[in-house]
Parts: structure tokens; sequence; C-alpha cells
């Protein structure tokens, strides 16, 4: 199972990590026109909690029993038993807020203008996740555990 | 409060097409240069604060920002340059003395510029390093005048000289003495990773070696200095060597100063001093005032770690070094280290450090012709340091005569060292120069280590491609040998003490 | 006769959720589903957004069109069973059929409460909504008769759900709702307050403290109500919205204990060897009581199954107990609740809440011996979840209060090995 792991001792608090998740699961694909005109109707599907000199990225845990698949009404969230992986299908997404209400973590969120809930899927389309890419202290590491 | 006639250093310009308000800029800059305004959804700055670190300019995502040195356009004089006034108005707003940190940045202060090297052509073969063996392993320590050989009944033969504990180095180059206090935990961590990954050592300079980096003695040089700091029988024991620290590049002649606020727990530990209390090196040490009583100081401590360390002895390159080094190796010291006028640091008085002291060129020239002179160069290894910035200032100075030199804020720079020179304002914003805990997060000691391990592999590989160039294919054969540098632009009487041709001789 | 190892009976939360522990178990043991609902496992709480038109059909599967054919279970959709005799391990289904058991699960649902003396509840034109099939009636029932007004009876989920539907087909609503404020049983005060604004303002009329006392008929079809002081309010539909029961026809005289519910234990077994009962139909551990008690909500159900399947399979999974919790977003404000949210006076509980009313967003937190025990939020949901994990796993937020009503409260403040245990992605409770 791929998991994403936060170096809490190397993160810096610069929140690249949500500017270019924000960026990769936009529809232009590019930081300025993402931000112009997708910021607020789309949101980074990553969150960089801060409390004093410390500071961390939560995203999706894909957790081996997750909370927020038992209490999808509409099967929009989904785990693969296979790779273990969380997956949310938009399409099927209502916005009845059951996962956000559920996820230990806090790592759902509402995409607001969409009115759909909006996750981490780990960039499955593009290979590594832009957080994990582009964190500038690789403090965000994507790690395989095989359990 | 009168107004303040000091103006800003720097220009940031940012990019209002390209900014995209996503605040980076605002959480990274420590000097609280930028700031978010939520009514207006804009990034504002206050350019006074700005030191040009280039932080925010390295991490804006759009490279929105733009940092650019602002001169105050003062009326054109050579004389009174604008840094000059504005040091003075600095100066007469708080009566202070002016603080620096790293190197002297003043204009002249290289000479390595003025040395050029030799490669063969068709009369003496060129070495291609990829194809051939080249040697750059250094061994520091004394070696014996003469060596004596044993032959068994076979008539093989074995060493009968003893031989003095010796420093193995894979390449020519360590790091130079930074102490844990000065930076960061993060980046004395990288550097002590990077030596032992690459065969070499790291310093602890005067600060103490915190138990957490004892797995890293067998890499390290622990320093005792004036303040004596963290020295104990354990310290001296988990080390390589023992190196006495009598002077600094950057600041001779004076003493050092880590304020209260910097002495955390760790740092408390290592210095074992009081949390918050302040760490003061004196100017000088209080029990050497002599050659004699260096001796007893590099006696006790060779007593202490029972003759199996070398013990090295630090000095500031200063008028006399060459009759200082010759003392220093008669007091029996192993290694004579001399930091040069460029040697950087994390503060020091600005007048000192860009008045006091010589060019480590000239100084290193002259210790070297002084021992020899005196037949007793083999008794000590000489390291070289201050301000070495590639693999041609390192083979430059291994010709001129040093074993090894030791590199600071190349180091630093790799480490992502910017070279602000506000290293005593203890607000780093890359991490190394501080102890805040919500900026020494930002060096992350495995890349640390792996970018001061590649700049390591990068010089070595440089320098071996130089030697082959002049047909020398071991590190050995470069010592002391003038005859490959050639002088260009320099007086007779600067050729004569570099002890080097002018360029077409 | 047939028979198979397993029986589920229901094809919803709790069904589906048994297939899969059963499977995660056991990946071939022969798996018998019946349901009296014909559609493929559908998500039930869809039905009202399908009225409103925001899912289509495809839209409310729960499950892919081949989920059965992929876990291997033979369906039997569109058949109703009647009854369960332990003693011989069979069930009995309402057109004869007989199917033998090894290990059985009932997950029958709850069915809805219909009020005792409504004259006129079982005309055209009243409907109770619970299923696909209602919702489908619903549907043909509005364009038949060109309604344009509407009454829901009860102010519960179920009803404001409803109501949400009936709007955004164009009706005019109005809700009754017999307690002093809508969803009196999940929201407390302020809460509700601002969710009847937000129903307001959407155009719905909010009665409370009433009720209706008999729906008024026009050419034999409902025309509207009237309530208890005489007021009448014309409505071509009605909506009987005033709560649901565990469904408990299958399993009179079987021997199998009831009381609100089929009573349930740890592992989601009833008193009766092979059977195993999950989701509204049950009556199992509640996680702050420690009692059994019936909460009838999709994570419950789902999580029910699953543990029962993986036990009826040779597993042994403990059920931690359910957390009565739901979110509903109504006219666009959401709103989530879990736990104790309005806790009586004097037992020491402790209340915390932040409201801003000019944003609608409001916080309250609900403690007892600093642990948390309840909360509500409207408004900025996000991270509810965090909350429901430190209820859940019973984390001491001594010292945390405050930092717990802020807006942009976040794992970073929670004890570290609460903190450890869900990023590392073991959920709550490993
Ligand atoms: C309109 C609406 C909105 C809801 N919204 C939410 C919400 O937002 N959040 C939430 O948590 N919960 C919500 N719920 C509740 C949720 O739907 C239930 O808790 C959940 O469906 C329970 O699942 P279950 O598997 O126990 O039974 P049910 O979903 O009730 O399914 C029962 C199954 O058993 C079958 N069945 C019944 N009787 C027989 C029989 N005699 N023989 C054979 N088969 C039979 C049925 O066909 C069905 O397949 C809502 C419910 C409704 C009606």
């Amino acid at each position: 199972m791929k998991r994403i792991v936060a170096k809490e001792e190397y993160c810096m608090n610069c929140r690249l990590c949500e500017v270019y998740c924000l960026v990769s699961h936009s529809r232009s694909k590019d930081l300025i026109k993402a931000f112009r005109q997708e910021r607020g109707e789309i949101v980074p599907r990553i969150t960089v909690e801060r409390l004093g000199p410390v500071s961390f990225a939560v995203q999706c845990r894909h957790c081996d029993e997750p909370a927020c698949v038992e209490a999808c009404m509409t099967g929009a969230l989904h785990r693969d038993p296979a790779t273990g992986e969380v997956t949310h299908d938009p399409q099927r997404c209502v916005g009845c807020w059951m996962c956000v209400m559920v996820c230990p973590t806090g790592a759902i969120r509402r995409d607001r203008n969409g009115h759909v809930a909006a996750k981490c899927d780990l960039c499955l389309e593009t290979g590594t996740p832009a957080c994990v890419a582009n964190c500038p202290n690789e403090a965000l590491v994507i790690e395989e555990d095989n359990d | 409060m009168s107004k303040r006639l000091v103006q800003a250093e720097f220009n940031v310009e940012r990019d209002p097409e390209r900014c995209i308000q996503c605040q980076v800029c605002v959480r990274q800059c420590s000097n609280q240069v930028h700031a978010y305004d939520a009514e207006s959804d804009q990034v504002t700055c206050d350019e006074a604060s700005c030191v040009g670190c280039q932080r925010c300019a390295t991490l804006c995502p759009t490279n929105a920002l733009t940092i650019k040195k602002a001169p105050p356009e003062f009326a054109p004089d050579n004389n009174w340059t604008s840094d000059v006034i504005q040091n003075i108005y600095r100066q007469a707003e708080t009566g202070g003395v002016l603080l620096s940190a790293m190197g002297n940045d003043t204009a002249k202060v290289s000479w390595w510029d003025n040395i050029l090297l030799n490669a063969s052509q068709v009369t003496n073969p060129s070495i291609d390093p990829l194809r051939e063996p080249m040697e750059l392993t250094t061994f520091l320590g004394a070696k014996p005048n003469a060596v004596e050989l044993n032959f068994d009944d076979q008539g093989g033969p074995s060493l009968a000289t003893k031989l003095a504990p010796q420093l193995v180095l894979s390449t020519p180059i360590m790091f130079s003495a930074m102490s844990y206090g000065a930076i960061s935990y993060n980046a004395f961590e990288s550097l002590a990773r990077a030596a032992g990954q690459y065969g070499t050592f790291a310093n602890s300079g005067e600060g103490g070696l915190h138990k957490d980096f004892w797995p890293h003695g067998p890499n390290m040089i622990v320093q005792v200095a004036s303040g004596r700091f963290g020295v104990d029988i354990d310290y001296l024991k988990v080390a390589a060597a023992v190196e006495i620290k009598i002077g600094q590049g950057a600041k001779p002649g004076i003493g050092g100063h880590l304020p209260g606020e910097k002495v955390d727990e760790r740092i408390s530990q290592t210095r074992m001093i009081p949390v918050g209390s302040d760490a003061i090196s004196p100017a000088p040490h209080h029990d050497i005032y002599s050659i004699e009583d260096l001796r007893q100081l590099i006696y006790s401590l060779k007593e202490a770690t029972r003759y199996q360390k070398p013990i090295s002895v630090k000095i500031a390159a200063v008028h006399n070094v060459a009759a200082i080094a010759s003392g220093i190796v008669r007091a029996g010291a192993d290694i004579v280290a001399i930091d040069g006028y460029k040697g950087g640091t994390g503060a020091a008085p600005t007048m000192i450090r860009n008045n006091v002291g010589i060019p480590i060129e000239f100084a290193l020239a002259a210790v070297d012709d002084r021992l020899r002179q005196e037949g007793i160069r083999n008794q000590a290894s000489v390291v070289a340091c201050g301000g070495f910035r590639s693999s041609a200032d390192v083979v430059k100075a291994i010709a001129l005569g040093a074993d090894a030199v030791y590199i600071g804020t190349a180091a630093l720079v790799a480490l992502g060292c910017h070279l602000c020179q506000k290293c005593y304002t203890g607000k780093c914003n890359w991490g190394i120069a501080t102890q805040d805990p919500y900026l020494t997060r930002r060096l992350n000691p495995e890349i640390g280590a792996r970018r001061l391990v590649n700049l390591l592999r990068g010089w070595s590989h440089e320098i071996k491609e130089m030697m082959g160039g002049m047909g020398i294919n071991a590190i050995e054969s470069l010592r002391g040998n003038r005859e490959h540098l050639r002088g260009v632009g320099l007086s007779d009487r600067e050729l004569s003490i570099l002890g080097i041709k002018a360029a077409g001789e | 006769m047939t028979s198979t190892k397993y029986l589920i009976i229901g094809n919803s939360a709790a069904g589906v959720g048994c297939v899969e522990g059963i499977r995660q178990t056991d990946p071939t043991g022969e798996i018998t589903l019946l349901a009296k609902e014909t559609e493929h496992a559908y998500s039930r709480p869809l039905i009202t957004y399908l009225l409103g038109g925001k899912v289509d059909e495809a839209g409310m599967a729960y499950r892919p069109a081949d989920f059965y054919v992929q876990q291997r279970v033979k369906t039997m959709l569109g058949v109703e069973a009647a009854k369960v005799d332990p003693a011989a391990k069979t069930v009995t289904c309402a057109d004869g059929q007989v199917i033998g058991y090894e290990k059985l699960l009932i997950a029958n649902g709850g069915k809805p409460i219909t009020p005792p003396n409504l004259p006129g509840a079982d005309a055209p034109g009243v409907f109770t909504f619970t299923t696909w099939g209602d919702a489908r009636a619903i549907e043909q029932y509005i364009a038949a008769n060109d309604v344009k007004e509407a009454v829901v009876i009860g102010g519960g989920l179920i009803g404001l759900k409803s109501v949400e539907a009936l709007t955004a087909r164009g009706l005019k609503v109005t809700v009754l709702e017999l307690a002093p404020r809508i969803l009196a049983v999940t929201l407390d005060q302020d809460a509700s307050d601002l969710l009847a604004g937000a129903l307001a303002s959407a155009g719905v009329k909010l009665l409370t403290n009433t009720t209706a006392q008999r729906v008024d008929l026009e050419n034999g079809k409902a025309a509207g109500v009237t309530l208890p002081d005489g007021q009448k309010i014309a409505a071509g539909l009605v909506i009987l919205a005033i709560g649901v029961l565990p469904d408990l026809s299958l399993v009179a005289g079987s021997g199998i204990a009831t009381e609100r519910g089929i009573l349930a234990d740890e592992r989601l077994a009833t008193n009766v060897e092979g059977v195993y009962a999950a989701g509204d139909v049950a009556q199992a551990l509640e996680l702050l009581s420690g009692e059994r008690r019936s909460i009838p909500i999709w994570p419950n159900a789902y999580r029910q199954g699953f543990i029962a399947g993986v036990n009826m399979a040779g597993g042994d999974k403990v059920y931690e107990g359910g957390l009565a919790m739901n979110s509903v977003e109504i006219c666009g404000l959401a709103t989530i609740s879990a736990g104790i949210t309005s806790p009586p006076e004097g037992q020491g509980y402790q209340v915390l809440t932040k409201l801003d009313p000019k944003t609608k967003n409001y916080r309250k937190l609900v403690l007892k011996d600093h642990h948390l025990v309840g909360y509500v939020l409207v408004g900025d949901v996000d991270r509810a979840g965090i909350i429901t994990g430190l209820i859940k796993g019973r984390v001491e937020v001594k010292g945390l209060e405050e930092k717990l009503l802020a807006p942009d409260f976040g794992l970073i403040s929670l004890p570290a090995m609460h903190r450890e245990r869900v990023t590392a992605g073991l959920g709550v409770w490993s």
C-alpha cells in the first residue's frame, strides 16, 4: 500500500503542498490560472496544520478500515482491497458530508462550488503525488508498506 | 524618536501578474518582510527589514518575486560609498559596534585568482582520471623523519618505526569548525553525516558535541577553545582528533559570544552551561601565554587520549604566522590549521573581520617555507582554511604547501546559505545559523548530507582532472609542488613570498 | 427446499456490509441474498435526492452493477421473507419457498411509522417516503396530479430531506413538527434555529408544536390537512415522515429475542445460534451508554453488517459500539451532529458553544469528565470527523477545550498517541 508520510520534524509550513495539490486538481493544471480562476471553487486535498513551530501536512491516510467508506451512502468512496487505496468518485458524490463527519484525520474537504467531497487521490493519474514531488524539504515522502 | 536615516538595502519586486497570494513568502520570511492583507487579498511587503537572503524568491512557486540590491542612490563617490554612509548612520543611531557574519566581503580578498595552474603538453603526458587510478587519500599527522624496516628470515620487510596517529581522508577536504549553537542541530548533523559518508572529517567547533552526535565521533575533530565548552574526557575520547582553537581568521585576537537566548536545553547539554546563559569565549586561553604553555595543553590532551589521536592547533593567519607555526610544531602539534582573513564566522565586529589578519595564500606559503627551512615540515600536517570557494582554490593551496583544507562557507552554501551575512541575528531563513525551532526544521539533514557529499564528490573529481592535466596521479605529488603554479598581476615581492614564478617564466 | 451456507435478508447497507465482511474472511462460501425490493443494491438515503433531481437512476446504485457477480453472491430480489425458523434453520418466503441456511443475517431494516389515528392517511396523495418505490410513486403522483403544494408531517431527517426534494421540484412546502423545533432529537435549539432560518429563506413554511389532525380529501384524494386549531393547509401531497421502527414482523414468535429491535450482542449475534442481526432492524451496543439501542443510520448499518459477516464466516470481530450521528445539508446550510447534543442539566456535563449568527457558523461541544460525548457543527463543518474520532476513541481532551472550538482546530492539538494512530491509517480504535 502506498502511503504519503509526513515527517513532522522537517515540515516548514511553507504550504507548497497545498498550492501544488490545488493545481494538480484544477482544470487548467496551471499555477497562475488555477489560482486566478478556480481558487475558492476547488480546495487542496492536503492541509498543513501548525501549532507554534510545529507543523505537518494531513491528507487521506487510506485507513485499513476506512470510516469514510463505511459512512458513504452513495458508494462514491471505495477501498480497493487489492491496493488498499481509498478512492472517491466525485460523479457519484452528492455532498452529504457523512465522510466529513467520520474521517478521523479531517482529511476530507468540501469542494465548495461543486458541493462534492474532495480527498487525496495520491495523484494516481499522474504518478507521483504533486505534494510529494514539490515538497522542498522532503518532509512528504511516499512509502510503500506491505501489510 | 527621530526619523531613521538608514534606508532599505533591498528592493522586493512582486510581479502582480504572477503573484497568486499563496503566502508562501509570508510564512517563510523570519524578518516579516511579507504580510498578507485579507481585506484586499493582497500580499504586501515592508522592504526595510529585507536582508536579501532570497528565501522567498527561491520558494515562490510562480517566480513572482525578485529581490534586488537597493543601494540608495547617494551622490557618486568612490570613497564615501553608500555602504560606508549607511554604516555611519547605523552607528550614529545606536552607538554600537557594527556586526557582520560570514567572511570578509571587501573588494580585494582573493589572491587565488592571481595564481594559475599548469598542464602537460607534448613533453610530459597528462593522465585521464577516468581511465587511470588517481589517489586523493590524504594522511594528516606527524610523519617520521626516516623510516626503518625490519626483515624476517625470508627477508620480508616490516615497519620498525612507530608511526604517529594519522587521520585518513578520502579527499583533502574537511569541514571547518562550526559549533552547534552558531549553526543549527540539523546543519551540524548534515556536516557530520556527510563527513562519515565521504570518508573525511567535520569539526565540532568550540561548542561541544551533543551526545546525539557521538556516533559520528570517528569522523569528528573536536575543539578545545578558550571557553572550554563541552570539554570532558568522554568528549576527547569519542573524537578522531582534538583541535586546540587559538584563533579564527574572521576575528583574530578576539573571543566569541553566543547570546543566552540561543542556549536552549540541547545546547546547554552540549556546552555544559545552564540554559539561557551567555556562552562567552575569552579572547585568549587564560592558561596559554607562551609556546611552553601551549605545549602543556597539547601534551595534556595527548595524555588524555593516550597518544592515539592527532592534536591540531588552529590559529588565525597574522603577521608573524610562520614563526608562530614553527613554535606550534615544536610544541608538539600533529596538525597546524591556519585560517586566513577570508575565514567565515557567525558573528564578528565588521572592522575586525575586514581589517585584521592576512590572506591565507601568503600565510600558507610562508608557513610551508619556514617549516621546510627548519626541517620540521614532516613533524606536522598543515591545513589551510578561510574562504575556499572551489576545487581550483584547493588545488592551488595544496600546491602551495597545504596537506588539506577546511571548507566552511562553501559547505554552508551547499546547505542553502545565500550569504546574507546576518547569521548573528539568529533568524536564518535557511535553517542554518539559527536555533529557532520554526526555522531549524527547514534543513532536512538527509538532504543536507546528500548535497555536501555531492559537493565533495564534484570537487574531488575536478581535483583529479586538474591533477591529471598536470600529469600527476597522487595528491602527495602535488603537495608543495609550486612549480605547477604561476602568478599573474602580482608584484615581485608577492611572487617571492608565494614562492612562485610569474606567468611566462 | 434450497440451501445455502450464508443467507442474508436485506439488500442495503447492512446486507452489503455483510457480503463484504464474509468475503474478507471466506472468499468462496456460498452466499444467498434476498430482498423484498427488486432493485439492485441502492442507496436508500438518495431517494430524496432522486426525487429532487439531484441524482439520476444510475446514480442510485450503491455498488457497481456487477457487484454480486464479482462477490459470487446469489441474489433473490423481489422475494419477501415471511418467517424465520431457527430450529429448522430455514427461512420461509411469502411465495412459499423455503431456504435452508447455516448462518443467517437478518437485515431487513425498518419500516416507516404511520400515525395510528389520522383520518385520510390511506388516501391517494399521502405517502411515506423510505424506498425507491416511494420516490417513483411520489414523482408520478406529482406529475399526474400537477401538485403545487405539499405538507410534510415530521421535521426530522427524512422530513427535511423530503422538503429539500419537493422544494427542488418547485413545490411550496409546509412542514409540521410536533416538537417545539425541527431535528429535535439530534440538534439543540441554536442549531435548529439556524436551520429553521435557512428553511424560511428558501420559502418553506414551518409550523412547530403542531401536527395534522386529519387529511382533507377532495375527490377521494388528499387536498390538504387540518391542524388541531382548525387551521387548514391546502396541499395535493402529504408526506408522512414521523420516523421509522425496526421491522420485527419476520421474527415474531421465532424465539429470537427483541426489545425495540432484534437484540444483537457485541459480535452482532442474536440469542439464537447461527442467527445474526444488523442495521436498522437491530438493537446493538451504543458506544456512550454501553447499552443496546437502535440507531438507524447508514454507517452503523454497514459496520454492523460487516462485523456480522466476518463473524458468520468464522472470524472474530467485535463491534465497538455505534454512535448516533448525522450530517444534513438543508438549503445550503451544512449541519453535523453526533452523540449527546442536548445534555440534561446538573449531571456533570460541560457545554461549550460558539455562535456566529452572521456567518451562520455554530459549534457546540458536550463533554463529560474531560471526554467529548457529543457535538453540533453548523456551517463550517470541516474536520468534524476529528471530533467524532475523539468521541469514539474516548480520548481525554483536558486542556484542549478552547482549541476544539476554534474553526482551524486540527490534529496538531491532539494527544500524540491518538494523532499518530489516526495518521498511520489505523482508525480510532486499534
Ligand atoms: C429518506 C432517507 C434518508 C436517509 N438519510 C440518511 C442519512 O443521511 N444518513 C444516514 O446515516 N442514514 C440515513 N437514512 C437511514 C439509512 O437509510 C438507514 O439507516 C439504512 O438504510 C439502514 O440500512 P439497513 O441495511 O439496515 O436496512 P434498509 O436500508 O432499511 O434495507 C432493508 C432491506 O431489507 C429488505 N427487506 C425488508 N423487509 C424484507 C423482507 N421481509 N424480506 C426480504 N427483504 C426485506 C429491503 O428490500 C431492503 O433491501 C435515511 C433513510 C431514509 C429513508
